[in-house]
């Protein structure tokens, strides 16, 4: 009886039912039956569906519209513009600089995260006194808004009084509160520092607890048998851990780059993308457009959906391999 | 088919048990695994204790630049409800409520028919949640903008339900199907045979029995819609009606920001938060991932 339960993950092979289809094609049921069969879903799934459509596909639809739309900044719109938003779009000066840093922020972040979270979870798989405690206080970014992280993080590197400049006076990194230095939000290049380390704050939590569920799954016998072998600590994990890990390395990573891609509330909180678009992502930057150029930020959004459906794809790709790997 | 057979399984909150437990007295190893870690954990909650101490903070010491103030007061907790923020947190609670229930009235039935029966479009029907979740609101945030304030009039509080619950949908499927998959089909089929209906059958033995399922799916909607922030800045539009998120954003880049009472707020809206979450800690991740991390 357990084999029948069905999962998830068996969706999405056509699940066969020789029996029952090579029994329908006996019996020859009436039309009326076989459309009856087929609406049966309808009134479970219904809602649903018209859930998905209004606040889903409804966007999507409204999004390519308004990227072929000219609306004019008071919000009238003049009609159709055929593919000017999207030439605007092109010649934008500050297009090319945001998409070289929306590259570097999501690499960055990516990786960063990743590092830390393969030691991190490492570490919490181990047993120690007060690991429950660790494993909690892992938690927080995670739970809280990240909006409000952010706003934190603010606060802490404020120039007058900020406990980071703080603790990098005391050290004597810092020399002068409210100088150049202590304004670390104010300077371009050290906001897009600090603001990728907020993110990566605020990402670790997820990838280590996915990881930590890929480390549990490996049984203990595996090791075992290594051991036997002689196999020593590193030769383990290159050898087992880390290729038993991948199923959940690849998910991991694939969430990581669409929520980071994505990534909004901690940019427009802490530095608002600019001064002049300086810190701005290319979502950043469809938000800031979206204020007087509707048009063009239509067009900068199907772009972006565009990246966003790639990584859908593999994600859907990943997700059915992951389920044969293991 | 050994990942159906592993997946098929509730994600439980078993206490995962450490596969080298060391029974010798503490080890130098041993110590140095804990201080590492202890300090990991104090560098990820140091922010939300800056944010508890600064909303203990008097007026007088608010730019002080020390670590600790001085003396502590609960003030800027009480005082804040004449800031106007009590409206915010209400709608916050609104939103958070309606998209809650929102998600589980539609989520139940459709992972409850999704887990029981084979039928054409399954698979399809669970991609398409699937992606839904993939999208999040911030890559479409120019088409709800448009279809909310040109197509669709609605108050923005309802709209902000729909979408959050639209969004988090998918969550809710994806962890009550394994719920009610893994509930053997012999126990509602014997209360179908002692006459219950499919509906009733649903509620007296599928939905008692997955409840750990629904609570998770309960509190992730609720965490969720609660944090939301794109969508709420982008459709709401007066002080009244925004949630505390944006109402707390407003706050921030004014010429006096009033520092004390957004992180006496941010602690209201926080703290509950992250213990709610260490409830359903364990499930999240099956969840997110859709099954194919365990």
């Amino acid at each position: 009886m357990q084999e029948t339960v069905d999962t998830p993950q068996a969706a999405p092979a056509p699940a066969a039912e020789p029996n029952r289809r090579a029994g329908a094609a006996a019996f020859r049921p009436s039309l009326a039956r076989r459309a009856r069969r087929a609406l049966a879903p309808l009134p479970w799934l219904a809602p649903a569906l018209a859930l998905i459509a209004f606040v889903v596909l409804w966007p999507v639809w409204e999004m390519f519209q308004t990227s072929r739309q000219h609306i004019n900044s008071y919000g009238f719109n003049l009609g159709d513009y055929g593919w000017k938003n999207y030439s605007t779009l092109f010649a934008d000066p500050n297009l090319g600089s945001v998409m070289v840093r929306t590259v570097l922020w999501v690499f960055a972040i990516v990786a960063i995260t990743v590092l830390i979270s393969l030691g991190l979870a490492q570490l919490l798989n181990r047993g120690f006194p007060g690991r429950k405690l660790v494993r909690w206080a892992l938690i927080a970014p995670w739970a809280a808004s990240v909006m409000m992280t952010a706003i934190v993080f603010r606060w802490m590197l404020d120039p007058n009084n900020g406990v980071v400049n703080v603790f990098l006076h005391q050290i004597g990194v810092v020399h002068d509160y409210n100088g150049s230095q202590a304004s670390w939000l104010g300077d371009p290049t050290a906001a897009l520092w600090w603001m990728i380390a907020v993110a990566v704050f605020v990402s670790v939590p997820f990838t280590t607890y996915a990881l930590l569920a890929g480390l549990t799954s490996i049984p203990a016998d595996v090791y075992e048998a290594a051991r036997m072998d002689g196999a020593g600590k590193w030769r383990t994990y290159r050898a087992i851990t880390f290729p038993l890990l991948r199923p959940a390395l690849l998910v991991a990573v694939l969430i990581n780059l669409m929520n980071v891609f994505n990534s909004f509330p901690i940019i427009w909180t802490m530095t608002g993308g600019g001064p002049d678009y300086q810190t701005s992502t290319s979502t950043v930057y469809m938000y800031a457009l979206k204020q007087f150029n509707i048009g063009e930020s239509g067009a900068l959004s199907v772009v972006n959906f565009g990246v966003v459906i790639l990584i859908v794809l593999v994600f859907l790709r990943a997700n059915r391999s992951a389920l044969k790997e293991g | 088919m050994a990942a159906v057979t592993v997946a098929a399984t509730p994600p439980q909150d078993q206490d995962r048990v450490a596969r080298t437990r060391q029974k010798k007295p503490p080890t130098l190893r041993t110590v140095l695994v804990c201080a590492v870690a202890y300090l990991v954990a104090l560098i990820f909650v140091l922010p939300y204790l800056e944010m508890i101490v600064t909303a203990l903070r008097p007026q007088a010491e608010l730019r002080d630049r020390d670590y600790f103030p001085h003396h502590l007061t609960f003030a800027n907790f009480t005082n804040i409800w004449s800031t106007g923020l009590g409206t915010n947190l209400a709608v916050s609670l609104e939103v958070a409520v309606g998209s809650t229930v929102l998600v589980l009235l539609v989520a139940i039935p459709a992972a409850y028919y999704t887990s029981r029966r084979k039928f054409r479009g399954r698979g399809v029907f669970l991609i398409l949640v699937l992606v839904t979740q993939m999208f999040q609101p911030t890559s479409l945030i120019v088409g709800i903008y448009q279809e909310f304030t040109n197509t669709v009039h609605v108050n923005s509080t309802l709209a902000l339900i729909l979408v959050n619950a639209g969004f988090n949908l998918a969550f809710a499927i994806w962890i009550l199907n394994a719920y009610f998959g893994a509930i053997p089909k012999e126990l509602e089929e014997a209360a179908m045979v002692d006459g219950t209906s499919r509906v009733g059958a649903m509620f007296r033995v599928i939905i008692p029995l997955a409840l750990p399922g629904i609570v998770t799916a309960l509190i992730f909607t609720f965490i969720a819609a609660w944090n939301e922030f794109i969508t709420a800045l982008t459709l709401t539009n007066t002080d009244s009606s925004e949630p505390l998120t944006v109402k707390m954003n407003s706050f921030i880049g004014q010429y006096s920001t009033d520092w004390q009472h957004l992180f006496a707020a941010s602690v209201i809206a926080t703290i509950p938060v992250i213990i709610l979450f260490a409830f359903i800690e364990g499930k999240v991740v099956s969840g997110l991932t859709a099954g194919s991390v365990k």
